[in-house]
C-alpha cells in the first residue's frame, strides 16, 4: 500500500532491479524525499500494466504519479525535478547551464552508453573495433570534469545522475566483457569523480548487489554474442 | 534584447531540425542571422562550434558558447524569451508528455524516412512504409489527445509539438511523392491532414518550410554521400 500524502500524491516506479536507467530515477526520487512504491518488472514477461502505461515503447522505467504514467528516464528526471521540492533542484537554474547539461545528458544516452554497451556485448575483431569509439566518447566525458568536482560543478546534480552508471556499471561491463576502458592515466578525472559519486549516501545505499549484477551481465553478454553469431 | 547580428543560426534550408528553430525565432519575433552551411563541405565555424556532432543547427547567441541539438536550443530560447509566444507548457506533466512525443518523433518516426531511402528492394521498402503508416496513426492519436478538439497540438495556437512535428511537413510530402504512398491521409489520419494544411499556410512557418527543389537537391546529395544499401 502506498502512503498517500497530499503533497506527494501516489507514486509508483515500474522498473527492473538491474537497469542503470531505473537507478537514476531512484536516486532522483530519494534525493527529493519522495515516498514511492516499486513495481519490479520481468522484461521477459511484461505485466499488462506496463503495456498499458507505456504502449509506445513497452519499456521501463515508468513513473506513475497519481495514475498518470511518465516514460523515458531523462523525461522522468526533469519531471521529478520540477514537481517535488522545487527549492532543491538538481538541474541548474541558469538557462544556458541547463541547456548544456541537457546536451551532455543526450550525448551520454545517445553516444557514450551505447558505445560502451557495444564493446561489452561483442568479442574478437568486433570488440576491438568497438573499443576505439567507446574510448573516444569517454575522452569527451573526461573533458567535462576539467576544473570541476562533479559534472554539475562543486556539488553533484542532474548530470551526475545521468553519468552515474559509469561509477559502477562500467566496471561491471569491463569485468564481464573482458575489457579495460577506464585507465587511470587516461581518465584521472573520471576515476576521482567515481569515488566521490559513489560516496553520496543515496548512491551508496542503492547500488544493486554486485554479485547479482555480475551474473546478470555475464548472461546478457552471452545472449548478445550468441544472437550475433546466429545472424550470419 | 540585442540586434540580429548578436544571434546567429548555423543551418541549412533543407534540415527540419534547423527549420524548427527558425519556427521558434519567427513565433517569438526574434531577429537572427542565418548562416548557410553546405553539409557536403562543412565550414570551420561549424566544425569548431559543434565538435561533438559536427551537425546543424547550432545557435551562436551573443557571447555564449555555441549550443547544439534542436530540441535543446528550442527549450533554451523558450526559457530566455518566456513571455513571447511560450512554446512549452508550464505544467510539469504536460511538459513531460510533450517531451516524450518529441523524443518519439525524432528517434522513431523521422528516422524511418531515411531508412526508407536506404533500404533496397520493393519488399524492404514496403515493410518500412508500413512502419511509417503505423507511426503516423500513433501521431494522429497523440494529436487528438493534445489538441482537445482545437487546431494545434498546442491548442488554439502553436506549441512545442506543432514546431517539433511541423518542421517535417516538407519532407513528408516529398517522401510520399517519391515513394508513391500516403502516410497522412483523410481516412486514417484526418485530423493530422487538416493540421498539416494549417502548418503549410501559417504566417510564421510557410516561408521557412523548404520547397521541393531545395529538398530534391538535398536528397540527391544524400544519394551521393550516403547511397542506398546494396540489395
Amino acid at each position: 500500500m502506498t502512503v498517500l500524502s497530499k503533497e506527494m500524491g501516489e507514486v509508483k516506479l515500474f522498473r527492473t532491479w538491474s537497469s542503470p536507467y531505473a537507478l537514476r530515477v531512484v536516486w532522483a526520487l530519494k534525493l527529493k524525499g519522495v515516498e514511492y512504491e516499486t513495481v519490479y518488472e520481468d522484461l521477459a514477461n511484461k505485466s499488462s500494466l506496463l503495456l498499458e502505461y507505456n504502449p509506445v515503447y513497452k519499456k521501463v522505467p515508468v513513473l506513475l504519479h497519481n495514475g498518470t504514467p511518465i516514460c523515458e528516464s531523462l523525461v522522468i528526471l526533469e519531471y521529478v525535478d520540477e514537481t517535488w521540492n522545487p527549492t532543491a533542484r538538481f538541474l541548474p537554474q541558469d538557462p544556458l547551464a541547463r541547456a548544456t547539461a541537457r546536451f551532455w545528458a543526450k550525448f551520454n544516452d545517445d553516444q557514450v552508453a551505447p558505445s560502451v554497451f557495444r564493446a561489452y556485448t561483442s568479442q574478437g575483431v568486433e570488440q576491438e573495433e568497438a573499443i576505439g569509439p567507446a574510448l573516444e566518447n569517454l575522452d569527451v566525458v573526461e573533458k567535462q570534469l576539467i576544473g570541476k568536482k562533479f559534472f554539475n560543478g562543486e556539488s553533484f546534480g542532474f548530470l551526475d545522475l545521468v553519468f552515474g552508471w559509469i561509477a559502477k556499471y562500467l566496471g561491471i561491463f569491463e569485468e564481464t566483457g573482458s575489457l579495460k576502458l577506464l585507465e587511470e592515466d587516461r581518465f584521472p578525472l573520471i576515476m576521482a569523480w567515481k569515488d566521490k559519486f559513489s560516496d553520496i549516501p543515496v548512491v551508496k545505499e542503492n547500488w544493486p548487489d554486485q554479485n547479482k549484477l555480475i551474473t546478470k551481465f555475464e548472461l546478457m553478454r552471452e545472449y548478445f554474442i550468441s544472437n550475433a553469431a546466429g545472424c550470419n | 534584447m540585442g540586434n540580429s547580428s548578436d544571434i546567429k543560426l548555423l543551418g541549412t534550408a533543407a534540415s527540419p531540425f534547423v527549420n524548427r528553430v527558425q519556427f521558434v525565432f519567427n513565433l517569438k519575433s526574434i531577429e537572427y542571422e542565418f548562416v548557410n552551411e553546405n553539409l557536403a563541405c562543412k565550414s570551420e565555424l561549424l566544425l569548431t562550434s559543434n565538435p561533438v556532432y559536427k551537425k546543424v543547427p547550432v545557435l551562436l547567441y551573443a557571447n555564449n558558447p555555441p549550443l547544439a541539438e534542436s530540441l535543446i536550443i528550442i527549450e533554451y530560447l523558450d526559457e530566455i524569451y518566456p513571455d513571447i509566444h511560450p512554446i512549452l507548457p508550464s505544467d510539469p506533466l504536460d511538459k513531460a508528455n510533450n517531451r516524450f512525443w518529441a523524443n518519439y518523433i525524432d528517434t522513431k518516426f523521422f528516422p524511418l524516412f531515411e531508412e526508407l531511402r536506404r533500404t533496397p528492394g520493393k519488399e524492404g521498402k514496403e515493410a518500412i512504409k508500413k512502419q511509417i503508416i503505423e507511426g503516423s496513426e500513433l501521431l494522429e492519436e497523440a494529436f487528438v489527445k493534445f489538441s482537445k478538439g482545437k487546431a494545434y497540438f498546442g491548442g488554439d495556437d502553436l506549441g512545442y509539438l506543432d514546431v517539433v512535428l511541423g518542421c517535417y511537413v516538407g519532407w513528408i510530402k516529398f517522401v510520399e511523392k517519391n515513394n508513391d504512398f500516403k502516410m497522412i491521409d483523410e481516412v486514417r489520419t484526418p485530423k493530422l491532414l487538416e493540421w498539416t494544411n494549417r502548418i503549410w499556410s501559417h504566417e510564421a512557418l510557410k516561408d521557412v518550410i523548404p520547397g521541393s527543389e531545395t529538398l530534391m537537391n538535398f536528397y540527391m546529395m544524400l544519394q551521393t554521400y550516403k547511397p542506398p544499401r546494396a540489395a
